[in-house]
């Protein structure tokens, strides 16, 4: 725990970058924006897991040991979707999802 | 004085996040993600999980931020602004995420069952180890593994991705 912060606070910082980062995603329409948004949010989350854990029962480490499983998956997600927005803009110079509709036809 | 440094770190999160999905320019969006990441790193030393905070450092300050650096300069025309959906309908999802983080942090204000502990506890690195190597009730071997594997997979994904251009015409000859 963090000395005079209390658990609220930490809930609500995470919500708010949480909801930044839907308010990204939801307003981008360029490919490497919106995965940023999305690192947003898996940050936030990762955050909460940790702040729970800590004030709430700080003897056992579940949610500590998770938030380093989202560090693993989040980086293995972004490094595929880097590799395949590239595929894309090899194939098609284009990364802007309003273009980017080959596979909807 | 944890107080104070909570504080700034909370403004400079928040405040350069929305930098970050509002700007226009793709190269400074990734900037300000990776002063973001930064302070979340600041989060976790301040609630002594100094393991957290390297490993935040390391993998996404230093990994992610480079993977996204790269394909940014690789992809993006420099200097030309962002497309962003049409201003007009920009209300709808500032709306939608204002209502949704508002009720959101009503329900957590609202919520009376938190008794939290008052104890500061430091997590090391080798609770963390053993919890992660122990094979007993509670231990997370299994899933340490499959993350093993999964990055293995997504290693050998991103190469064949990378090159599926060069595989396929290898083929048709």
């Amino acid at each position: 725990m963090i000395e005079g912060v209390s658990l609220f606070e930490i809930l609500s910082l995470t919500t708010i970058l949480f909801f930044i980062g839907v308010y990204g995603f939801l307003t981008r329409t360029n490919l490497i924006a919106m995965l940023m948004s999305l690192e947003l949010m898996v940050n936030a989350e990762a955050v909460n897991f940790v702040a729970i854990n800590k004030y709430l029962s700080p003897a056992i480490l579940q949610g500590q040991v998770f938030s380093l499983f989202i560090i693993a998956l989040a980086a293995a997600e972004t490094a595929l979707a880097l590799a395949i927005i590239l595929h894309l803009y090899r194939l098609t110079e284009n990364i802007d999802v309003k273009e980017v509709k080959q596979l909807k036809y | 004085m944890e107080k104070i440094i909570f504080y700034i770190l909370a403004i400079v999160i928040i405040s350069l996040a929305i930098l970050s999905v509002t700007t226009k320019k793709l190269y400074r969006a990734t900037l300000y993600l990776l002063f973001v990441l930064l302070a979340i790193s600041g989060i976790y030393f301040l609630m002594e999980y100094n393991f957290m905070g390297a490993v935040q450092l390391s993998v996404y300050a230093g990994g992610v931020m480079v993977l996204f650096i790269y394909a940014v300069m690789l992809t993006d025309k420099i200097g030309k602004p962002l497309r962003d959906i049409p201003t007009k309908w920009k209300i709808v999802p500032v709306l939608v995420t204002m209502g949704t983080a508002a009720l959101s942090i009503y329900a957590i204000y609202s919520f009376q069952g938190i008794n939290a502990q008052n104890e500061a506890t430091i997590t090391s690195v080798g609770q963390v180890g053993e919890k992660l190597l122990s094979y007993k009730a509670g231990g997370y071997v299994l899933p340490f593994e499959v993350i093993s594997i999964l990055l293995l997979a997504v290693m050998i994904g991103a190469i064949v991705i990378a090159k599926a251009k060069k595989i396929i015409n290898q083929e048709k000859n």
